[in-house]
C-alpha cells in the first residue's frame, strides 16, 4: 500500500481554489507589470479537488509513525509525549495571528511571554541571559560559538580560532565550528566513555576559543569530572560550550550553569515537549553567562519596570548580529512555555528523574543480551551493541532496527556515536509507561533469539510495511529529487 | 506529575531492578558540588484549564489580526490559511514524528516532502529543491555559501533592495568565512544599474536581488541576471513564492540559485516564526546543497518509494566537512506549504497573485490621490509598495490603529532617508472597503462609519 | 584482494607505475570498508598535486571519505567513466574503477610507499 502522487492524482482545469472575487476595479495586467517580467508558462502544481487534497495527504499520515503512534526511542532526540495544550496555545489568534513588525504596544502579550520564558530557561540551566532566535539546536551552536569568538576578539584575543569536541560529539557540533571559519580539533573518548581529561588538557591551548561538550554525553554518560574540565578550559582561557540537547536528564537536578559551562543550547523540541514535526521546526534558544551577553544576537527581548512594558533591544553595539529574520520561532515558543507552566518547577525535575529511571529500568532489562560497551550507570539514554554472535551471522545493527518495525516500534538511533561499532542508542523519555518498556525490552529479547534461530527473518525484515529496504544506492547515484510529467521523461 | 506515567510504586521497583540503592543512587555519577539543592525556582505547574485561561489572557494582551486589517508585509505576509491545511497539519502522524531516517515508517513526510520539492522547482523554474531551511533570511545566507563553493570565489555582490534582516543574516553567516559582501546601494527602490557594473567583477561569485524587493518594486530582474553572466558570476534571487503566480519564474531568466521565504504558503504570521526558507538550484550544485533532499528509489520489490538522499553532504556523515551544520529544519512548515500549493493549484495560484496584485495596485491609486500622500518610487510593483506621508507616520499609524488597522512600516527604520515613507502590503486579505478606510485615515478623515468593524 | 606487482599508500590507495606515470585508485578494503560507491569527485586533469594531498571525496551512502595522492606530479588523466558509473569503484577497484594517472615528478616517492606484502601486514596489524 503506497500512495499515488498528488501531481498524478486530480484533472486537467480541476481547481478547489477557496479564493474571493476581486472586489476592486481589476486592471490589465499588461498596464501594471511589464511584459517581460510576466510569467510564460504556469508552474505545474497539482489541480486537484478539496477532497482528493484532504484524502491524499491523510492516508500519506497513514504512512508516518509519529509520537502519539507508540515508543519511538531515537536516542539523543528525546521523544516525549507533545502535549495537545501546547497546539491549543500555538493557534490562539493573539499568537498565530500577529505580524512580526506591529508596534511594541501591540505585542506586549508576545514580548511578556519571550521575557518570561528567558527567564525560564535561565532559571533551569544556572545561565544568565538568554536568545530564543535560534531556529533550531544546530542553529543555537551557531548563534553560541560565533558569540565565543566575538567576546573572545572584543579582549584582543583573536588567535583563538580552535574548537574542541570529543570523538562523541553531535555532528553538528563540528559542522558548526567550520561553519564559523574555526578549526576542529577532536579529542578521543577515555575507556569510561566519557572526556580523558587528560588528553583534553593536551589540547587546550592558546589558540583554543572554546570546548564543546554534550552532557550527559552521547553515550548518556555524565561527565564525571565536569567541574575539572571546566577549571582546565578556564584555565587555558577558553570558554565552556554545552549541547543542551541532553539536558532532560538533568532537570531539577543540576544546572549547566554551575558546572561551569559558559554557553548553552537548548533543544526546545527535545526537552521542552515542542513537536518534532517530521524534521522540525524546533528551536534552539542559547544561554550565557553575563560577561557574554552583550555579544547575544539582536534583538533581546527586554522589560522596563518602571513602565511596566517589554520592548525589543536593538541597541547592542557588540551583538554578532542577525542569525535570521524576526525574534525566532515564537510559536515553538509559545509551546515550550505552556509546558514548563503546565509541569511547573516540581514538574520538572520529574521529568529529569524519570526519564532517568526509564533508560536504567530498560537497559536493566537487556543487558546480558545485548552488549554494552561502556556499561556504567546511565542517564536519560545509553548506547547497546548487537548480542554477541550476531555479526558471525552476518546481521547488523541495521536489521535489529527494521525488525523492530514489525513489533510495532520506532527504532532507536542506529550508528551513532561513531565510536561505537554498531551502535544502538536508546532514549525511552519519562512520558513512557513501565509496561511500555517491558513490551519493548520483550521484543528486542525476542529479536535476539531470532537472530539466532531463523536470521532470514531479520534479513528479511521490516515484512509489516507499506515498503521494505529502500535502495538507497539507487536513490544517491542517479538523484531524482522531483517528479516530472511522464511526457517529460526521457 | 502531568505527562509522565510512573507511580510511586512503579519507581521503587523499577530503581531496585536496575540495581539501584534510591533515585539519589542513580545520580551518582553527578558531583554533589554541582547537584542542585533546592526546587527550580518556577512557577507552580497549572491544571489544564487554568493554563489555557492564562494562555488567553497572555494571547489576548496582543492585537490580534483577526480583530485589525493588517496592511504590513516586509517579508510576513498576511495571507489566508485555509482550514484544510491547519486541519492535516494536526495529524499526529505528521508533527510528533522526527526526521525521517527510517523510510519505511516515514513514507508520509517523505512523499510529502518530495511533493514540496517538486513544486518549488515548479514555481522557481529550478532542476533541485531542497526539504527546507529555516527561514528565507538564512536561505539567502546558505546561497551565498553554495556560490562562493561552486565558483572557488570569495566575494558576492547584494544589492542593497534586499530585506535589511536578511542582509544583516548575510554578512553574520558569512564574515567568518572569509567572504567579501560588496553591498550595491539601492536608488529609486532599484538596485544601481550603475553601480552594480562596478561591483561586479570576476572575482565575484554571486549577484543576489530580491524579486519583488524589500520595497515592493520589480527589478530589472534579466539584465541583472546578464551583468552576473559576463563575469561567470551567479545569479541568486530570493523571490516571493507567491508572486510566482504571475511573475516570470527565476529560473526563466537565468538564475542560478533561488531562494526565499515560503510563509506566506499556508504558514501563519505567528509573530516572526516558525517559517519556512525554501532554496532551489540547478541540478549541477545538488551536491552543495545544505540540508535534507528527499530523493525517489525503488524497494527490495521494486515499490516505488522515498528516503532521504546524497546525505555524505551533511553533518551526521561529514562534520566539519559538510556543506552546512543544519540538522533540524522546517518540514512542518514545508508540509504546510506543499498541502497549500496542493489546494490552490494551478489555476488558485495565479488568481492568487492577481488578487494581491490588484488590490495593491487599487489601494496604491487611492491612496496616492490623498492630499499629502506621494509615491515614493516609480516602479512597477507586486503586492507591496511605499507612500511618502506629509504627515507623522506614527501619528498617522496611531489613527488608523483607532480604525482597526494597522498600517505600514515606517522605512526609515532600516533606511533613514526614506524616513516617513510607509511600506504598505495588499494580500488578498485586504477588503476593498478596508483599503477604502485606509485611503482616508491616512488622507486623515477617518471614516467612523463602521465602528463595530 | 591485495594484488602482488602493485604500491600502496597507508591511506589505502593503490599506484601502478607503467614509466613515469602512475595509475591509482582506491584498494579493495578501502572500498569494502565505504560501501556501494555512488559519488566520486575528480581531480582536474592537468593540475599539479603533491603526494598526500586530497584529490577529492569518494562517497558511499553512510560515508565519505577523502582519497590522497600517492605521488606528487601532474594529474594526466582521470577516469571518466567514474562519474556516470560510480560503482566501478566497488565492482573492480584495480580495473575499470582506478581514478585517476599522474605523471611522476619525483621516483624516490615510490620508495616511500608499501609493496603488497607491506600493505598485507599493515590491515593484519591494524586487525583489519
Amino acid at each position: 500500500m503506497t500512495e499515488t502522487l498528488i501531481f498524478e492524482l486530480g484533472a486537467s482545469g480541476r481547481t478547489s481554489s477557496p479564493l474571493p472575487d476581486c472586489d476592486v476595479p481589476a486592471r490589465p495586467l499588461k498596464e501594471i507589470i511589464p511584459a517581460g517580467l510576466l510569467r510564460k508558462k504556469p508552474p505545474g502544481l497539482p489541480e486537484a479537488g478539496e477532497a482528493e487534497v484532504a484524502r491524499h495527504f491523510t492516508r500519506l499520515s497513514s504512512l508516518n509513525y509519529g509520537v502519539d503512534t507508540g515508543f519511538y526511542p531515537l536516542g539523543s532526540c528525546t521523544m516525549k509525549y507533545n502535549p495537545k495544550i501546547n497546539e491549543y496555545a500555538a493557534r490562539l489568534p493573539g499568537f498565530a495571528r500577529l505580524h512580526p513588525y506591529q508596534a511594541e504596544d501591540q505585542v506586549q502579550g508576545a514580548l511578556r511571554l519571550m521575557y518570561e520564558t528567558q527567564r525560564y530557561l535561565a532559571e533551569i540551566t544556572g545561565m544568565d541571559e538568554f536568545t530564543l532566535q535560534p531556529a533550531a539546536g544546530a542553529h543555537g551552536e551557531f548563534a553560541g560559538l560565533l558569540m565565543i569568538k566575538a567576546y573572545h576578539d572584543h579582549r584582543g584575543e583573536t588567535g583563538r580560532r580552535r574548537v574542541v569536541v570529543p570523538d562523541s560529539s553531535h555532528g553538528t557540533n563540528p559542522a558548526t565550528a567550520a561553519l564559523c571559519g574555526m578549526e576542529v580539533q577532536q579529542v578521543r573518548s577515555g575507556r569510561d566513555g566519557t572526556v580523558d581529561l587528560e588528553a583534553l588538557k593536551d589540547a587546550l591551548g592558546p589558540g583554543t576559543a572554546a570546548v564543546m561538550l554534550t552532557n550527559p554525553n552521547t553515550l548518556g554518560l555524565f561527565e564525571r569530572e565536569i567541574t575539572k574540565i571546566a577549571e582546565a578550559v578556564h584555565r587555558a582561557g577558553a570558554l565552556l560550550y554545552c549541547d543542551g540537547a541532553n539536558m532532560n536528564a538533568i532537570l531539577g537536578i543540576s544546572r549547566p550553569g554551575d558546572m561551569g559551562f559558559d554557553v548553552i543550547h537548548l533543544n526546545l523540541h527535545k526537552t521542552f515537549s515542542t513537536p518534532h514535526g517530521g524534521g522540525g521546526p524546533g528551536s534552539g534558544p542559547v544561554g550565557v553567562k553575563s560577561g557574554l551577553a552583550p555579544f547575544l544576537p539582536s534583538p533581546a527581548v527586554g522589560f522596563d519596570p518602571a513602565g511596566g512594558r517589554y520592548y525589543l533591544d536593538y541597541d547592542r553595539p557588540l551583538s554578532i548580529g542577525k542569525v535570521r529574520s524576526f525574534y525566532g520561532n515564537f510559536g515553538v515558543v509559545v509551546r515550550a512555555y505552556a509546558y514548563i507552566r503546565a509541569v511547573g518547577g516540581e514538574g520538572l525535575r520529574q521529568v529529569g528523574e524519570d526519564a532517568v529511571i526509564n533508560a536504567n529500568y530498560l537497559l536493566s532489562l537487556i543487558r546480558g543480551t545485548y552488549r554494552v560497551p561502556f556499561d556504567r550507570r546511565c542517564m536519560h539514554e545509553f548506547v547497546v551493541s548487537p548480542p554477541a554472535g550476531f555479526k558471525e551471522a552476518g546481521l547488523h545493527t541495521v536489521d535489529i532496527a527494521k525488525r523492530l518495525m514489525d513489533y510495532g516500534y520506532h527504532p532507536p538511533t542506529v550508528y551513532f556515536p561513531l565510536i561505537v561499532e554498531e551502535a544502538l542508542m536508546v532514549e525511552p523519555t519519562e512520558t513512557e509507561s513501565r509496561s511500555t518498556l517491558d513490551a519493548f525490552a520483550g521484543a528486542l529479547l525476542e529479536i535476539a533469539r531470532e537472530g539466532f534461530e531463523n536470521p532470514q527473518l531479520l534479513r528479511e525484515a521490516p515484512r509489516r510495511t507499506p515498503v521494505s529496504r529502500l535502495d538507497e544506492v539507487v536513490a544517491a547515484r542517479k538523484p531524482v529529487l522531483r517528479w516530472r510529467p511522464p511526457a517529460a521523461e526521457e | 506529575m502531568r505527562y509522565v506515567l510512573n507511580t510511586e510504586d512503579d519507581r521503587r521497583e523499577m530503581i531496585s531492578l536496575s540495581g539501584a540503592g534510591g533515585v539519589e543512587d542513580l545520580f551518582g555519577d553527578i558531583p554533589a558540588g554541582v547537584r542542585l539543592r533546592r526546587p527550580l525556582n518556577l512557577p507552580h505547574p497549572m491544571a489544564e484549564p487554568d493554563l489555557a485561561r492564562h494562555l488567553r489572557e497572555i494571547s489576548s494582551a496582543n492585537f490580534s489580526l483577526d480583530e485589525y486589517a493588517c496592511f504590513l508585509g516586509a517579508g510576513a505576509y498576511d495571507h489566508y490559511v485555509p482550514q484544510i491545511v491547519d486541519q492535516l497539519l494536526l495529524r499526529s502522524e505528521f508533527y510528533t514524528a522526527y526526521t525521517p531516517y527510517q523510510p519505511e515508517i516515514s513514507q508520509g513526510t517523505l512523499q510529502a516532502i518530495f511533493e514540496y520539492q517538486t513544486m518549488i522547482c515548479e514555481l522557481t523554474g529550478m532542476e533541485a529543491a531542497n526539504a527546507s531551511l529555516y527561514d528565507g533570511a538564512s536561505a539567502l545566507a546558505e546561497a551565498v555559501l553554495i556560490a562562493c563553493e561552486e565558483t572557488g570565489r570569495k566575494k558576492v555582490v547584494l544589492s542593497g533592495a534586499v530585506h535589511p534582516e536578511y542582509r544583516g543574516t548575510v554578512r553574520t553567516y558569512v564574515k567568518h568565512r572569509g567572504i567579501e559582501v560588496a553591498e550595491c546601494p539601492e536608488t529609486g527602490g532599484f538596485t544601481d544599474p550603475e553601480a552594480l557594473g562596478v561591483l561586479v567583477d570576476d572575482r565575484t561569485a554571486a549577484v543576489l536581488i530580491q524579486q519583488p524587493n524589500f520595497f515592493g518594486c520589480l527589478e530589472q530582474a534579466p539584465e541583472i541576471g546578464e551583468a552576473a553572466r559576463r563575469h561567470n558570476a551567479l545569479f541568486v534571487v530570493c523571490a516571493d513564492p507567491v508572486s510566482l503566480g504571475i511573475l516570470e519564474a527565476p529560473g526563466e531568466y537565468g538564475a542560478d540559485i533561488v531562494v526565499g521565504e515560503g510563509q506566506g504558503l499556508g504558514n501563519h504570521l505567528s509573530f516572526g516564526g516558525p517559517y519556512l526558507g525554501f532554496l532551489a538550484c540547478r541540478q549541477r550544485m545538488v551536491r552543495r546543497m545544505p540540508g535534507r533532499l528527499v530523493g525517489q528509489t525503488v524497494d527490495k520489490l521494486g515499490r516505488r518509494g522515498f528516503v532521504l538522499t546524497i546525505q555524505a553532504r551533511e553533518q551526521h556523515i561529514r562534520r566539519e566537512k559538510a556543506t552546512s551544520n543544519i540538522c533540524t529544519n522546517e518540514a512542518l512548515c514545508a508540509l504546510a506549504a506543499a498541502v497549500y500549493l496542493s489546494f490552490l493549484g494551478r489555476e488558485g495560484l495565479r488568481r492568487l497573485a492577481e488578487l494581491c496584485l490588484q488590490k495593491a495596485h487599487y489601494a496604491h491609486g487611492l491612496l496616492v490621490s490623498q492630499r499629502g500622500v506621494s509615491s515614493s518610487f516609480k516602479a512597477p510593483f507586486f503586492k507591496e509598495f511605499a507612500v511618502r506621508l506629509e504627515e507623522d507616520l506614527a501619528a498617522v499609524n496611531r489613527r488608523l490603529l483607532k480604525d482597526k488597522i494597522i498600517g505600514g512600516l515606517d522605512l526609515g527604520r532600516f533606511y533613514p532617508r526614506y524616513s516617513g515613507h510607509m511600506l504598505l502590503c495588499c494580500t488578498e486579505l485586504r477588503t476593498r472597503e478596508e483599503i477604502d478606510r485606509l485611503a482616508a485615515g491616512i488622507g486623515g478623515t477617518v471614516n467612523d462609519r463602521n465602528p463595530d468593524f | 584482494m591485495i594484488p602482488d606487482g602493485l604500491l600502496y599508500s597507508t591511506n589505502h590507495e593503490w599506484l601502478k607505475v607503467n614509466g613515469k606515470t602512475g595509475r591509482m585508485g582506491i584498494t579493495h578494503y578501502a572500498q569494502e570498508a565505504l560501501g556501494s560507491v555512488v559519488y566520486i569527485e575528480l581531480p582536474e586533469a592537468g593540475s599539479r598535486v603533491t603526494a598526500g594531498e586530497s584529490l577529492g571525496v569518494v562517497e558511499s551512502v553512510k560515508a565519505a571519505s577523502d582519497y590522497y595522492a600517492p605521488v606528487s606530479g601532474k594529474v594526466s588523466a582521470v577516469n571518466g567513466e567514474l562519474p556516470d558509473s560510480p560503482g566501478l569503484i566497488n565492482e573492480d577497484p584495480y580495473g575499470r574503477g582506478w581514478i585517476a594517472e599522474i605523471d611522476l615528478e619525483d621516483p624516490a616517492e615510490l620508495d616511500g610507499l608499501l609493496s603488497a606484502q607491506g600493505y598485507r601486514e599493515m590491515l593484519q596489524k591494524e586487525g583489519k
